[in-house]
């Protein structure tokens, strides 16, 4: 592995930034504005400033997040919950370092029903996979990153992605697909201390009432809906 | 070098259901007991407290009740002629770890066995002939009856504060109950819980099928409780989190809250947290058991001196210490011959998720682990097996253990996996939507074992265990027609929509899919050391004072979960200890 394996500091990321540290990109011509955002993309709430995603990473994420889970009238959108922020820092967890995952060789191939078979693990999934569809991107449109294509295109990226028919270097981009769109929706939904789902806002539109975790008065009730609105892990009410 | 610990009467490997009993009832017998358990210690308070444990991110995706996969794992292949591969990220089956063990994070389903599963291989050679059991199908009769198990079984549900509703009672039926079922010796300690609306339906649906739905037994306490070991229990409060949490509520049936609360605080009885047993230690007759040697949490190499050796790991463990310690002879598929490894099993697990209208108030965030509704008329001898064309029977039932957004959520067939369709239809249909399950046997085959992997290792340096296991045209024609009865039996329901998902022809078993953790045999007891591990009272035929208690001991698996059947066994091998062995240490049946 490259920079995957150990969270680069500010600094080091500052440094590099513009010279093209990831080498699936740094192999491609015209970064010079990589990931000047389509027109309409979400910003993501706060001012929460990634330290796992360097800036082109970063771009990458919050566009690939506002496509997967667009704002409409139905509920929030994934940027706008705060995904990219639960992102980052879920990407820093012992869990994406496959703290539970067995991870020694040899790694074979072997049929989807043996399950992840390969050597790299959930943070560096997820880094070298943005770093070669960024790279896919600017070698088929021009010098642009996946964050200045418009939402049709990158739509289309992504379903290509999802059915692993979109080559890209290093990795396989359904494996990448996955694993991205499965960290989404967890953002989306874990409980807002993680940095993502903020007011509650995912548990609201589905109508999960959140940690409240006491219902036996209400399970034979069948004439009315729940009523009670969520509650999260510090007590919060949505 | 290893250090030696002072000899003990007892050492127990994993304080888990079967740990905690032997651990109970040994203790009571005034041995001396050092339990060894490769994880750390866990009690209701601190560890299951509210609101840290209703952490969906933490309990179902980071996993923090169940084994790393990282320390110890399997490799899993089709067949003999693969190249298995490692079970890297958890998905078909959840060992657990930590003092509890997987008894801790189980749902609570507490069902007893049919009397004619216990005699498997005899009953369906009497009833449809020999020659109805597939030539490499290797099912045998359990060594012990339902009758010789019943005061035990019993024994195991009053511990649990197991509530339900007897089906028979000293031979007499009983209205509400299973009338199949074998006859109790008493009714269940709780009466049923609630329904929540998709078990209340499931009677409704059932009856229009002709069946005769009974309340599942649960360990999940639908009252106020005290068991007989004085441990209090809580009435459950339906909070949705008991596959993958430990109970915050002390409602759910675990070692943690219904045994271990007695054992702790005995002289006699001492827990080793973070103490991975790497082998039985023998001596150079290889027919006795000096002890165990354990790495401890420094992963200092200790040696633990005992009479008596009893194997409590997850089922999957237990074999994989008999065949790193070279107890017994590995099985050998190609000649069919030796015995550790042999007879491996699964359950044959497959659900069909009904979607309904915005009226229909399912709530799948509620949830009583165990609890809901099923039939036992496809089940032992209600089914006509030969008509059927397959052998081993099942259920359907109606369970809530209770859903949350991370956990996923259920939507039709059809929908994307993102953009605003999909989120369309999680906001459509997490709450009107529930699932029914149905559960089948899994016979166990001659090409289906368990053995040592000759490439991968463990943290430890050790080989992994090796599954070599399958689907079987018997447990896929099971699955399509438990499926069919299923979707039949839904329609009466009139969902919006219903998805099943049947084994297809030629299905392979996709390890990535959460199934079941009932991983079953391996080391089987059995009449014949030739063909068993274990005698009837699961002590090793090969080394007799190693006994091996778990799921382990199954012929092959039945329609039900385990965990009565493994309760009940492990207060079946307390009592011959207790009654026969310590009497006289030796076999408690002749070879």
């Amino acid at each position: 592995m490259t920079a995957a394996d150990e969270t680069p500091s500010l600094t080091r990321r500052s440094l590099f930034k513009g010279l093209g540290l990831l080498p699936l990109a740094a192999a491609v011509p015209g970064c010079s504005d990589p990931a000047a955002p389509q027109a309409g993309t979400a910003t993501p709430a706060g001012d929460y400033k990634p330290t796992f995603f360097n800036a082109t990473e970063w771009a990458f994420v919050v566009a690939a997040c506002d496509r997967l889970i667009p704002a409409d009238d139905v509920g929030p959108g994934a940027v706008e919950s705060g995904v990219p922020e639960f992102l980052d820092r879920h990407m820093q967890t012992p869990y994406a370092s496959g703290a539970i995952w067995y991870m020694q060789g040899p790694f074979l191939d072997a049929p989807a029903e043996f399950g992840y078979q390969g050597r790299l693990n959930l943070r560096e999934i997820l880094r070298v996979g943005i770093g070669a569809f960024d790279a896919h991107c600017r070698q088929a449109f021009d010098g642009k990153a996946f964050s200045a294509l418009d939402h049709a295109r990158q739509e289309d990226l992504l379903k290509a992605a999802e059915g692993g028919k979109l080559e890209l270097e290093g990795i396989s981009s359904k494996l990448f697909f996955s694993n991205f769109l499965g960290e989404v929706k967890n953002g989306y939904f874990a409980d807002p201390k993680y940095g993502g789902n903020r007011g509650m806002g995912a548990w609201k539109m589905i109508g999960y009432p959140g940690m409240r975790a006491d219902y036996i008065d209400w399970i034979g009730v069948r004439d009315k809906a729940y009523p009670l609105p969520p509650v999260d892990l510090s007590g919060k009410r949505g | 070098m290893a250090t030696t610990k002072p000899k003990v009467d007892a050492v127990i490997v994993g304080l888990g259901w079967t740990g905690a009993i032997l651990a109970k009832e040994l203790t009571d017998a005034g041995l001396n007991v050092v339990a060894l358990e490769r994880g750390g210690d866990r009690d209701t308070q601190p560890d299951f407290a509210y609101p840290k444990v209703v952490d969906e991110l933490e309990g179902s995706i980071h996993r923090r009740f169940l084994q790393s996969l990282a320390q110890e794992t399997v490799t899993i292949r089709h067949a003999l002629s693969d190249t298995a591969v490692p079970y890297r990220q958890m998905g078909s089956f959840k060992p657990g770890t930590g003092v509890g063990g997987a008894g801790s994070h189980w749902s609570g389903c507490h069902f007893r066995p049919l009397p004619e599963d216990m005699r498997l291989r005899s009953n369906v050679e009497q009833r449809y002939g020999r020659g109805f059991i597939p030539a490499d199908m290797t099912i045998q009769d359990f060594p012990v009856s339902y009758e010789e198990l019943e005061p035990h079984l019993d024994m195991f549900e009053k511990i649990c504060g197991t509530s339900g509703k007897a089906g028979v009672i000293d031979g007499v039926v009983q209205e509400g109950g299973n009338p199949f079922e074998g006859s109790r010796s008493s009714e269940y300690p709780l009466p049923p819980n609630p329904n929540y609306l998709g078990a209340e339906l499931f009677y409704k649906a059932a009856r229009e099928m002709g069946w005769h739905p009974y309340p599942i037994p649960a360990s999940n306490t639908s009252r106020s409780y005290v068991n007989p070991y004085g441990c209090q229990m809580g009435p459950c409060n339906a909070c949705g989190f008991c596959s993958d949490y430990g109970c915050l509520n002390y409602s759910k049936a675990s070692p943690n809250a219904c045994v271990l609360p007695v054992v702790r605080r005995r002289p006699n009885f001492e827990l080793r947290t973070h103490a991975q047993v790497l082998r039985v230690d023998l001596d150079n007759t290889r027919a006795k058991a000096t002890g165990v040697t354990y790495l401890d949490a420094q992963g200092r190499e200790v040696s633990q001196p005992a009479d008596l050796v009893l194997l409590c790991a997850f089922s999957l463990y237990n074999v994989h210490l008999l065949l790193v310690s070279g107890i017994g002879t590995p099985y050998d598929p190609e000649t069919n011959t030796g015995t550790i490894g042999r007879n491996y099993s699964y359950q044959n697990l497959n659900r069909v998720v009904l979607f309904f209208d915005k009226d229909v108030q399912a709530n799948p965030f509620m949830g009583i682990g165990g609890a809901g509704t099923t039939m036992d008329d496809l089940n032992g001898n209600q089914l006509d097996n030969a008509k059927a064309g397959f052998v081993g029977g099942g259920l359907v039932w109606a369970r809530q253990p209770g859903a949350g957004p991370v956990r996923g959520i259920n939507v039709p067939t059809g929908t994307p996996n993102w953009g605003r369709d999909w989120k369309k239809a999680v906001a459509d249909n997490f709450r009107h939507s529930f699932y029914y399950e149905v559960q089948g046997a899994c016979m166990s085959y001659r090409q289906h074992y368990l053995s040592l992997d000759p490439t991968y290792r463990d943290a430890f340096g050790r080989p992994l265990l090796r599954m070599t296991f399958d689907w079987h045209p018997n447990e896929i024609r099971a699955s399509q027609f438990f499926v069919d009865q299923a979707l039949r039996m839904s329609k009466v329901l009139n969902p919006l929509s219903m998805a099943g998902d049947a084994k297809k022809d030629g299905e392979h078993y996709n390890v990535t899919k959460y199934q079941s953790t009932h991983t079953c045999g391996g080391a089987i007891m059995g009449e014949d050391p030739r063909t068993s591990a274990l005698n009837r009272y699961l002590q090793s035929w090969d080394v007799p004072n190693v006994f091996v208690i778990g799921a382990n001991a199954f012929p092959q698996n039945n329609g039900y979960n385990p965990t009565g059947l493994v309760g009940g066994l492990a207060y079946w091998a307390a009592t011959a200890i207790r009654e026969k062995y310590l009497a006289d240490p030796g076999p408690l049946v002749d070879a």
